[in-house]
């Protein structure tokens, strides 16, 4: 069983921004709800600037769905959370448990009007009809419904960005990172990413 | 009969004792939301990824050459 996860490579991102304008534009998202944004640090210091792009991470154990008070969350087959806008109340609970601030609530008006919350949906749309206009209208397109990959990962040009099975996408970073000899020195990348081929030593200088 | 009758009495009275229940019912996560089709129940877009409709094994496959794609090495000379 696949479970869908993303994947920002810090070395890689440029901070183009590519991955967001592919977000919006796939699924129509309105002025001032961004499903996907880049985050950098030490932005302008040379050699030390890094960026990631973040949206929802599909977590395995999702906090926003543990503290929903009307339960609107559920999870696909593939491990991707979704949500259902019919149930959602708007209360916000989900955006004060999300770590990586997912959860976004459209603002309109002179009183910032909350609305039902909207997230990054792994391009797999929601529990309407797949490919149907009430299913693009509400949660933006279903590419997963198509055989496709989310826009973000897909458009992403230097693939910084890696969407899909988290083994498969783990399994393409071990690879990336042993083969520029850098990065595997940190701290828990023998737990997260293992000794690189199966049954080979960690890297020189890991640490699990 | 009289006896019975006390007895009964004594049964209905101490049935008002019985701890109920005080905790309210817990939700369970994500059991609300019912109904969502999976991807690989629809039919594969004209022109696009093929995978057999209903065939979760081959929307798999075709969805992991997707992922595969992604890692340029595969796709050059290394």
């Amino acid at each position: 069983m696949a479970r869908m996860k993303f994947l920002c490579d810090a070395e890689r991102c440029i901070e183009c921004n590519g991955c967001v304008t592919a977000c919006k534009n796939e699924h129509e998202v309105p002025w001032g709800v961004n499903r996907r944004r880049v985050v950098t640090i030490n932005d302008g210091v040379i050699g030390a600037e890094k960026s990631i792009s973040v949206a929802c991470m599909h977590c395995s154990d999702a906090p926003c769905m543990a503290v929903c008070p009307v339960d609107c969350f559920y999870k696909t087959a593939d491990g991707v959370v979704l949500h259902d806008k019919d149930l959602c109340i708007g209360c916000g609970y989900c955006f004060y448990a999300c770590p990586f601030g997912a959860p976004q609530f459209p603002q309109a008006g002179a009183f910032g009007l909350r609305g039902k919350m909207d997230k990054c949906t792994f391009c797999a749309g929601g529990p309407e009809a797949d490919r149907s206009e009430a299913e693009f209208k509400k949660y933006g397109r279903n590419r997963l419904a198509e055989g496709k990959l989310p826009a973000c990962a897909e458009m992403c040009s230097t693939k910084a960005l890696l969407g899909g099975d988290g083994d498969v996408i783990a399994d393409i970073y071990r690879e990336r990172v042993l083969r520029r000899g850098k990065g595997s020195e940190v701290w828990g990348w023998g737990t997260a990413y293992g000794p690189g081929k199966p049954g080979a030593q960690p890297p020189a200088g890991a640490k699990s | 009969m009289r006896k019975t009758i006390a007895l009964l009495a004594a049964t209905l009275t101490l049935a008002a004792c019985m701890e109920m229940e005080q905790e309210p019912s817990r939700k369970q996560v994500g059991q609300t939301v019912k109904g969502d089709t999976a991807p690989w129940s629809n039919e594969p877009i004209a022109g696009g990824p093929k995978w057999t409709k209903g065939d979760r094994n081959s929307w798999e496959d075709q969805i992991k050459k997707r992922q595969l794609a992604q890692n340029e090495r595969s796709r050059i000379n290394p």
